[in-house]
């Protein structure tokens, strides 16, 4: 069709009329099960790092910018524990979001992946069951200071993913201090250590990292 | 042309990836293992087909001039419906796929159909060309994504083959996908020659 000024303004702003009209109802449409399915997602998650419980409270904290959910699980009025939903920006590729679950007496039940866009096959073993971080973390006392070996720490980290690795316990760390602000504990000084992750992180050999990715 | 000719051309002898060479980044970005290969050409053939169809309809209201504007916009609408139907009735695929989602807007294959099939043929014969297309542009992904992920995870579909410790990382990584392509674009070419 041949173009003048008036059917080529009409033509364009009839078509973003009705896409942005299509996409707007398509969002009416899904609004509601998006709020479920994410929902469902965190109840499932909870339920993966927690003892049996029947209700829990959320309240939420920043740290180091970061929005930081923390659940307070309780089973029959009793606190069974606590679970925090933490993420890092250290991660090798976008952001990592973790949901940490604490026993009442300060260790860490278990671990659960929310979210992750790490390099398949390296830092996506942080997901496995078993996996050497996890076992590094399992159990232990929740002191707010896990590093790996390399950074002096006692947790292994997973093979050729070590920047994945310290962004794992980054998140955790920062879960731990989550937890204490919400229990009324003194936590570590976090700054200083997310500092001397970011520090460590530069001078790694090439070999050791995952390799470049860009997408 | 009839409608297995136009399917099969797209899977065959116009394949996007190992003889057009089109949509590069996506190809190179998400097959880093088999399923994430599949589900990118998998969401990338229903944007095509349904941005095809809607283009080879509304082909001749549209003004030469700003014909491009007016497809990427179809396209860019396509792709955020389908980014919200699948995060609200999908959200496990949403969760592997999602990032690679917003992707697809600027990939040249989809903008490539619109202009070079769609805006010149009819609506029928546009939708067998998405799906030609999108089936090439599919198996191709999988296939790269299939050979990376063994050699560089020692895994097939997120299935340890138990041979992980041997494996050579790199094809993982971004030089092992562009040695894979081209070694695959070889062979592809050699075959469909005979």
């Amino acid at each position: 069709m041949k173009s003048t000024l008036i059917n080529m303004v009409a033509v364009l702003f009839s078509i973003t009329l009705i896409a942005s009209a299509g996409v707007g109802a398509v969002n009416m449409i899904t609004v509601e099960p998006i709020a479920a399915a994410k929902a469902a997602a965190t109840e499932a998650a909870l339920g993966v790092v927690l003892p049996a419980f029947d209700q829990t409270e959320v309240a939420e904290q920043t740290i180091d910018e970061m929005p930081i959910k923390v659940y307070t699980a309780t089973k029959e009025g009793q606190t069974v524990g606590y679970a925090v939903e933490t993420m890092t920006k250290s991660g090798f590729s976008g952001v990592v979001k973790l949901m940490v679950g604490f026993l009442p007496d300060g260790t860490i039940n278990n671990v659960n992946v929310l979210q992750q866009a790490e390099t398949p096959g390296l830092g996506t073993k942080m997901c496995d069951e078993g996996n050497p971080l996890l076992a590094g973390v399992k159990g232990k006392e929740a002191t707010g200071t896990f590093r790996v070996k390399k950074d002096g720490g006692e947790v292994d980290a997973l093979t050729a993913a070590t920047i994945s690795s310290r962004a794992y316990l980054d998140a955790v760390n920062r879960a731990c201090v989550a937890m204490m602000n919400a229990t009324g504990q003194e936590a570590p000084d976090m700054v200083s250590g997310a500092t001397a992750t970011t520090a460590n992180a530069e001078q790694t050999e090439p070999a050791a990292q995952e390799g470049g990715q860009n997408e | 042309m009839n409608k297995l000719q136009i399917t099969l051309n797209g899977i065959l002898k116009s394949n996007p990836v190992f003889v057009l060479v089109l949509g590069m980044c996506p190809t190179l970005g998400t097959t880093t293992s088999a399923s994430n290969g599949m589900g990118m050409g998998l969401a990338t053939m229903a944007v095509l087909i349904m941005s095809n169809l809607v283009i080879s309809l509304i082909k001749n209201l549209i003004p030469d001039k700003v014909r491009i504007p007016a497809f990427i916009v179809v396209i860019a609408s396509f792709v955020t419906i389908i980014q919200m139907l699948m995060e609200a009735f999908v959200p496990a695929l949403y969760a592997s796929l999602g990032v690679f989602i917003p992707l697809i807007v600027v990939n040249c294959i989809i903008l490539g159909r619109a202009e070079a099939f769609a805006s010149k043929n009819s609506p029928l014969d546009s939708i067998f060309d998405g799906i030609g297309i999108g089936l090439g542009f599919t198996l191709a992904l999988t296939v790269i994504g299939a050979v990376r992920e063994i050699l560089g995870s020692g895994a097939i579909f997120g299935v340890s083959l138990g041979i992980a410790d041997v494996m050579p990382l790199v094809f993982v990584l971004a030089p092992g996908g562009f040695l894979t392509l081209g070694y695959l674009m070889v062979l592809f070419n050699k075959l469909a020659k005979k």
